[in-house]
């Protein structure tokens, strides 16, 4: 790190050593340093996985006797599939309504238990918590919870009248229950939102209150402007994960009833582990693939409208 | 909302400050109904962990057990070397959030500050790294460990802590140091300071509250990872936590698994007890989330 660090700086001042060098080329040198433990990661320990990954997609084989190219067809067979269409639908539903709903309670969370009330430590762990309760627990307690006959949300939702849904033994509201699930694991990203709004400067506000601004004026345009990077983060990551959920369908449901929680990771999970098409599985996670990079590039391209940063570099 | 505290400034008229107080009973009630719904599946956990054998799987469940078990807190102690799993855990867990913090915060502050060559290809890359299952990288990756001859050893638990971690904690804190104005690294230039001045004495400080987040959720994962030591990790002596609770749970459940399993409340005992290092260390750093909007506005 030293020689990082005398090189970055060196970089700025002008010694003997780099006084010909032009500014344009010690920050090409001081980007290419500060991102370099990051490029040996991704060069070496990642990438070389996901080409490999890649490279089978193109082959028929169980890693054990068979093994041949097979060019495309693992594509081909692929968008012939009806149980692929099947998991691509699901795993879209659930995208779509995860990703709004996690930032919407995430934030309305962040900001309640960013008030000044008594013990709010105590009160932000409390809603941490669920995000902390690991893998096998989760998913047993929401077996318990959705239970249709003596469930706590279905007793719960019986005072006030309402005879529950059969959650995950129904499909139709297997996945409106995952999401449920998601939806109150908030806690890490409601985290991300107390942080985002620790940065917003006070005079904002003060300089809004004289103007008059009542709260929800404020919060609408203060507050959610300037957390603006933080949702594009939740945005962006909260699409990467949830095309890719997994642990629900693979522990609580198996896919079912009649597919309708199967998902796409769930699908090839399958393919690769239980049926050992390797070749196949690897084609859909790049199918996977394919899909997240264009919602992500979307969302890129929306996010010069729509996200503010103080300190963006000047173009 | 963020702004009821604001009104603490001026001495209001009584009508005003009547309103003032149903809006903080409202907000108060709000904030413990939320705390009930979101407490609720732990407390259920804490319930389960103290039941005795013969009451499990009773319906309708009773919250508080007709005796209370609290050997189910103690004898799984006997049946797994538990302490040496937390001695282990202890260590890649603090290594890896050192590491992260490190790392991380480094790259992050290339992406975010210094304009070069390809950046933004290469960070589009990076998030690109994320959107691959890792169901279909598992077996490269493994296979590449094991050429390097560190299976069963924590280096592949560890070494990519040190090298920018995953994209996740670079992409969350490049949006952090993007919400701080240049017109400091402007300022700090002139006072003679270069790219590794400005990271380390003017933005560092700054984005001390996403430090705090990104070591919060790098310690809970870590704490938690169950995926990473089942691969790579095949002797019990190293296990961490989490490895030895799944066996723990699978060595146990041979009578059945699921919630009638009469070993529900060991399991239960032991995940709470696994539970309270990450809770702690939640709870001690979230008091630097506390120095926000709210507080200066009341000080004024």
């Amino acid at each position: 790190m030293s020689s990082l660090a005398e090189v970055a700086r060196g970089g700025i001042r002008p010694t003997r050593r780099t006084k010909r060098l032009s500014p344009r080329v010690r920050d090409n040198i001081a980007g290419f340093l500060f991102i370099s433990p990051w490029l040996l990661n991704m060069v070496v320990l990642i990438s070389l996985a996901m080409i490999t990954s890649l490279a089978i997609s193109f082959y028929d084989t169980d890693f054990i006797i068979t093994f041949k190219p097979v060019g495309l067809l693992n594509y081909r067979q692929m968008i012939r599939d009806p149980l692929f269409y099947k998991s691509l639908v699901n795993t879209a539903y659930y995208t779509f309504g995860m990703v709004p709903l996690g930032i919407v309670f995430a934030i309305a969370i962040a900001v309640l238990l960013n008030q000044k009330v008594a013990v709010v430590g105590v009160f932000r762990t409390l809603y941490y918590l669920p995000s902390i309760v690991s893998g096998v627990a989760v998913s047993i307690l929401w077996m318990y919870l959705l239970n249709p006959r003596f469930g706590l949300i279905n007793q719960g939702l019986a005072v006030i009248g309402i005879e529950g849904p059969k959650w995950v033994y129904s499909q139709e509201w297997a996945i409106p229950a995952f999401i449920l699930m998601g939806v109150w694991a908030a806690g890490s990203n409601m985290l991300l939102y107390l942080a985002g709004l620790q940065g917003i400067p006070t005079e904002l506000y003060e300089a809004a209150r004289i103007d008059g601004s009542g709260a929800w004026h404020c919060f609408w345009h203060i507050t959610l402007p300037m957390l603006s990077p933080t949702i594009f983060f939740n945005l962006v990551m909260g699409i990467i994960g949830a095309w890719q959920v997994f642990t629900q369908s693979y522990v609580m449901t198996g896919g079912g009833p009649n597919n309708a929680t199967l998902t796409m990771v769930l699908y090839l999970y399958r393919k690769a582990f239980q049926q050992f098409h390797f070749g196949y599985a690897s084609a859909i996670a790049w199918a996977l693939f394919a899909i997240v990079m264009v919602f992500t590039l979307l969302v890129f391209r929306s996010s010069d409208t729509w996200v503010y940063y103080a300190g963006e570099l000047r173009k | 909302m963020t702004q009821l505290a604001l009104h603490h400034k001026h001495p209001a008229p009584p009508a005003r400050r009547a309103l003032h107080f149903t809006g903080r009973t409202l907000l108060y009630l709000l904030i413990c109904f939320g705390a009930f719904i979101f407490t609720l599946p732990f407390l259920w956990m804490l319930s389960t962990s103290l039941t005795p054998k013969e009451w499990v799987g009773v319906v309708p469940m009773r919250w508080i057990p007709p005796r209370l078990e609290w050997n189910n807190y103690v004898l799984p102690w006997s049946v797994f070397p538990f302490p040496a799993f937390y001695r282990n855990t202890i260590v890649i867990t603090f290594t890896n959030v050192l590491g992260v913090l490190l790392s991380a915060s480094l790259v992050a502050f290339g992406f975010a500050r210094i304009r070069f060559w390809g950046r933004d290809a290469i960070f589009l890359m990076t998030l690109a790294t994320m959107m691959l299952p890792t169901q279909v990288t598992l077996i490269p990756q493994y296979l590449l460990w094991s050429r390097l001859h560190a299976i069963n050893t924590y280096w592949p638990l560890i070494v990519p802590n040190f090298l920018g971690s995953a994209a996740y904690d670079i992409f969350l804190l490049r949006q952090f140091y993007m919400t701080i104005t240049t017109e400091l690294d402007d300022a700090a230039r002139i006072d003679g300071c270069g790219w590794f001045g400005i990271y380390r004495r003017i933005l560092l400080p700054q984005i001390a509250p996403a430090l705090g987040v990104l070591a919060i959720i790098n310690f809970s994962f870590n704490w938690n990872d169950f995926f990473g030591p089942l691969i790579y990790i095949n002797e019990p002596q190293r296990f961490t936590v989490a490895l030895g609770l799944r066996l723990f749970q699978v060595g146990r459940s041979a009578g059945g698994g699921g919630m009638l399993d009469v070993r529900m409340p060991q399991i239960m005992a032991m995940t709470i007890v696994s539970m309270i290092p990450v809770l702690l260390v939640f709870f001690l750093a979230q008091r630097y989330f506390i120095q926000g909007i709210v507080i200066t506005g009341v000080k004024g």
